[in-house]
């Protein structure tokens, strides 16, 4: 075996209270920031799921629309002066809003955010339909809740009578891993229902569904749908997920708050594996002069200190990830659940390293300065 | 025909600044030769630690120079300095200086490792070395369950094994009980033999005086005495550490 991998991983594991108190501040730190990106890259996806799954190639929203959750109304005269430019295939209509769910038994009200669209292929349907069909949201009063809901909602079953807004509604399919972002859960309805449910005028929506025609040029498309309407944008999906994250991540504030207790975790981490490095530098130091002494390069000690801390770094983010799996585990079915993909876990493994580098600097800083002489001392 | 290893020249060493400025060593000249076991010896802050650390090139001479089998030293930075060290100068410690997490071997081998010497040839030149010292029974033994005395022969080891042609020891025996010293002076007494290798030793201990072939003795920064054993008292019996 190398021996400065030796001498490295033996003066760690010499003194295991120093060591647990080094690997602990390493596994705080990576759980901590593992916790808030993963709750941040779950909200990032959250916040669009709506937006993801519809159908678009363009999406005509109210000027100054800030997210998918928050607009006003545009006109039926709008949709007509869409459908009047060339290449445009379809422009469907969907409404969206904030409306007050009664369960079936009483109780209190629960907020839920209604999304309707026409029952064909152009609209934002429900999807991961598990019982019940869509085509049933047709019937009278027939609405849409993922099963999650179901107790926030008061439901327990299928076909089950509620209402919303005061209006009769009757659940009529039920759909699997449809979550909100936040405690209010989706409710999918027809058009008219929901236009109904929210009072929405029948010629109006809030947002209109795009497609272009398949040989249609898609940004000549764009522009003529731009000139043609007046107090109206006209987004791509990317553009429309991009304003919806800014909105939600960094105007409210919510993501910046993850952000920000990410970048404590890495640097508490920071501090607590600087601290123990630090002072098993210190206790030896004796050890690092009889290697100057002998003649070694600074180099040489530079590695022996640098690869104690990489040691640190894996084990503690071997029992880092342990944890966090763990807690993704736990929260798959959260409102907000950690998400941890395959890029945040090699980030996380390249972030642990380098924060242990960043922690070795004080050590390497005592280290570079020691004198051989101290080996003469008694 | 022996060879001079070392060669220092007027070397002056002010420690300190201001009102607590010493001069340390006052213009000392001395060289030593191949197979030649010299003792440096005086009274405590006469400047043996001091000459030690500038001819162990840990230290630089406030004026003066160092030459090193012909090389000269002095004005090195402290990486070329490290380098010199590594590539002729062989260091004894008082307090030994073992890694306590190391094997025996382990700490003789750091001594090659330092020098980029990492093959399987270096685990053979370490054991090599170790027997020399009388220890290659001791390879897998970590310090702490080593005597003083096979302490100071690991330390011993770990200073010869890459074959410097200055081995340096500072007060060698001072820590060891008289069995145990004359354990290690005479295996220190026996590798001075070689004419590839000067041997100066720092002491106070008046026990290992037989084992010198030169005696030299340091007052106020200063070489006051220089003498040389007629016979070869290497070879006579060290009474001093007689029980």
């Amino acid at each position: 075996m190398n021996l400065i991998f030796t001498l490295a991983f033996r003066n760690l594991f010499h003194d295991r209270v120093r060591l647990i108190a080094t690997v602990i501040g390493i596994v705080f730190s990576i759980v901590l920031v593992t916790v808030q990106l993963g709750v941040f890259l779950s909200f990032e996806r959250m916040v669009t799921t709506m937006i993801d799954h519809a159908p678009a190639d363009f999406w005509i929203v109210p000027s100054e629309t800030r997210s998918f959750e928050e607009s006003s109304l545009l006109s039926g005269r709008q949709r007509l002066q869409a459908l009047s430019v060339d290449g445009v295939s379809s422009v469907t209509p969907l409404v969206v809003g904030y409306a007050s769910w009664r369960k079936p038994n009483g109780g209190a009200s629960t907020p839920v955010l209604v999304v309707g669209a026409p029952a064909n292929a152009a609209g934002l349907q429900p999807w991961n339909v598990v019982e019940g069909a869509v085509d049933d949201l047709s019937t009278p009063d027939g609405v849409a809740i993922d099963r999650s809901y179901f107790e926030q909602l008061g439901i327990a079953q299928i076909r089950q009578r509620a209402e919303i807004n005061n209006q009769k509604a009757r659940v009529m399919a039920v759909t699997s891993g449809i979550r909100s972002f936040t405690t209010t859960p989706h409710v999918f309805a027809s058009l008219d229902h929901a236009r109904s449910y929210l009072g929405v005028p029948p010629n109006r929506a809030n947002y209109y569904v795009v497609r272009v025609a398949p040989n249609a040029n898609a940004t000549v498309v764009r522009n003529q749908l731009a000139g043609a309407l007046s107090d109206a944008e006209v987004l791509t999906p990317d553009e429309f997920r991009h304003r919806t994250r800014i909105f939600w991540l960094f105007d409210t504030g919510a993501g910046a708050a993850l952000l920000g207790s990410a970048i404590l975790g890495i640097i508490v981490g920071t501090i607590i594996v600087a601290q123990t490095l630090y002072s098993s530098t210190k206790d030896h130091l004796k050890e690092f002069a009889t290697l100057r002494a002998i003649g070694s390069a600074r180099k040489y000690i530079l590695k022996v200190i640098l690869t104690q801390a990489l040691i640190s770094a894996v084990v503690g983010f071997s029992i880092a990830v342990s944890i966090d799996l763990s807690l993704v585990k736990m929260t798959r079915d959260a409102a907000l659940p950690i998400l941890m993909t395959p890029e945040l876990s090699a980030g996380l493994f390249t972030l642990t390293i380098v924060m242990c580098a960043i922690a070795a600097v004080a050590a390497i800083r005592v280290v570079t300065r020691i004198d051989p002489v101290l080996v003469f001392a008694q | 025909m022996t060879q001079t290893m070392i060669e220092a020249n007027e070397i002056r060493m002010a420690l300190g600044e201001g009102a607590g400025r010493v001069e340390a060593l006052k213009g000392i000249n001395l060289s030593l030769a191949g197979g030649e076991l010299t003792l440096l010896m005086g009274p405590s802050g006469s400047g043996k630690t001091t000459l030690l650390s500038v001819l162990g090139c840990m230290l630089s001479p406030t004026s003066g120079s160092v030459n090193i089998r012909g090389r000269a030293v002095t004005g090195l930075d402290a990486e070329a300095l490290a380098q010199v060290r590594r590539e002729n100068i062989g260091f004894v410690f008082q307090s030994y200086h073992l890694f306590p997490t190391l094997t025996a071997a382990e700490n003789v081998r750091l001594s090659l490792d330092v020098r980029g010497h990492r093959c399987l040839d270096a685990r053979a030149k370490a054991k090599e070395a170790l027997a020399t010292v009388g220890l290659g029974h001791k390879a897998g033994a970590f310090p702490r369950a080593l005597s003083g005395g096979e302490q100071q022969r690991v330390a011993v080891a770990r200073a010869i094994v890459g074959n410097p042609s200055l081995l340096l020891a500072d007060e060698p025996t001072a820590a060891l009980d008289s069995e145990n010293g004359q354990a290690v002076m005479t295996v220190l007494a026996e590798l001075a033999k070689d004419p590839s290798r000067a041997m100066f030793i720092v002491t106070h201990d008046p026990r290992i005086v037989p084992f010198a072939d030169r005696i030299l003795r340091i007052e106020d920064g200063r070489i006051v005495d220089d003498q040389r054993s007629g016979a070869n008292v290497r070879t006579l019996r060290p009474l001093k550490y007689a029980s």
